[in-house]
């Protein structure tokens, strides 16, 4: 239990530390040529670096590799391979305007290393009344698990600091619940993942200094996904991240097609003050967002912290999930 | 308008532990004969699983328009 308790804290610490060292040298070279944006919830004409995705990938990367020479299993080797892989997907997105059906396509392959590794088992678990086996029918969950939770982390990076902030919530949240299921290797892994998203939260919040890009989402979801397969805490990991899934939800019953987000018409608009408000285009897509602002306009700091509430109230469920596996009715 | 956002996270939770439930208890254990073979029985298993989270969406969709329809329309 000592060698674990020291491994958590060492990479920890380097997933933290190296994306909060890293993340300021990335600013300034992404600024000095002129890799920028332009941030559409400010006034003004606020130019924001993109992709913070490569200080994401140093830090999770370093931080998993470190963990598996602590622990060398191919559940962890499946867990760097598969960040790898959505990180490159997301950084031809971010380089290239590509499809709507191009990262659900290509992060279906970045699920290969975790069946070529055999990182998985086939048991499906669920909390009060226990497991079921269904080989068959896991092979087609795993290959989809990544694209759904690439493309959902990926969905709701629409405001400053929600995609860092969510997933930080998120992964505290699914490495207690492996720690109580005693998973403690892949709890660590999910330490990993928890630290990064913090430290890059820190540059991400309102008012943003840098944005993740889609490599940086896209990456974050790949990385939750690989931790759920690997864990065996799939409906855990799930239940985590219900608000993005409900964005996802919303989002396809509304506009009913898998289609680029730059293709939609965008579901709020700003009041002269510059807050949030539902718009008013017909055929306008539904989003978490979009409900938020419904009654009355927010700020675009306030959308965040409601965000990150519903995240909080997703992350306490998953945990009681957790401790309901170990019931039985 | 958070609340209602809130109350459906919930009923999605229950929907999920439910569901679980359903796949454990009924669809989990089916089996044939062991004449007939096993990707038959993972085909039976797939489409009755397909079709639960049919139901599941289906529900979550009325749901969802019942919940929200009076503030956004779309």
């Amino acid at each position: 239990m000592e060698e674990k308790i020291i491994a958590a804290i060492i990479v920890s610490a380097i997933a933290f530390v190296s994306i909060y060292a890293f993340t300021p040298i990335l600013i300034k070279f992404l600024e000095k040529r002129n890799l920028t944006v332009k941030d559409a919830n400010k006034k003004g004409n606020v130019m924001i670096p993109r992709p913070g995705g490569i200080s994401i990938l140093i830090g999770i990367v370093a931080s998993e590799i470190t963990l598996y020479f602590f622990f060398p299993i191919s559940e962890i080797l499946a867990i760097i391979i598969t960040s790898i892989l959505g990180f490159s997907v997301g950084i031809i997105d971010d380089r290239k305007v590509m499809g709507g059906w191009f990262k659900p396509v290509t992060l279906a392959f970045c699920a290969a290393p975790i069946l070529l590794l055999g990182a998985y088992d086939s048991n499906l678990d669920f909390p009060l009344f226990g497991s079921v086996k269904i080989p068959s029918l896991y092979l087609a969950l795993i290959v989809f698990m990544i694209p759904i939770t690439g493309n959902t982390f990926n969905s709701i990076d629409v405001l400053n600091g929600v995609v860092s902030g969510f997933t930080t919530i998120a992964s505290f949240a699914l490495a207690i619940s492996l720690f109580i299921l005693q998973n403690y290797e892949i709890g660590i892994a999910c330490l990993c993942l928890a630290f990064a998203s913090l430290a890059f939260y820190k540059y991400h919040k309102f008012p943003s200094r840098i944005f993740p890009g889609d490599s940086g989402a896209v990456m974050f979801g790949a990385t939750y996904g690989v931790i759920a397969i690997v864990g065996e805490v799939e409906v855990i990991a799930a239940i985590a991240i219900l608000p993005a899934i409900i964005n996802s939800f919303l989002f396809l019953s509304s506009v009913k097609r898998i289609v680029e987000h730059r293709e939609i018409k965008n579901p709020t608009s700003h009041t002269d003050d510059f807050k949030l408000k539902s718009t008013d285009e017909n055929y306008a897509p539904i989003s978490l967002v979009r409900l938020l602002v419904a009654k009355k306009p927010l700020s675009e700091k306030q959308i965040c912290n409601e965000v990150l509430k519903l995240a909080m109230f997703s992350g306490v469920l998953a945990i009681i999930t957790a401790f309901m596996m170990g019931v039985k009715i | 308008m958070a609340m209602k956002i809130y109350s459906f996270i919930f009923v999605m939770w229950v929907l999920i532990i439910i569901g679980g439930g359903l796949v454990v208890v009924f669809v989990g254990p089916i089996s044939f004969s062991k004449d007939i073979e096993p990707i038959i029985t993972s085909g039976v298993k797939v489409f009755l699983a397909l079709f639960l989270i049919f139901i599941w969406v289906f529900i979550l969709t009325k749901l969802k328009n019942w919940v929200f329809k009076t503030e956004v329309k779309s």
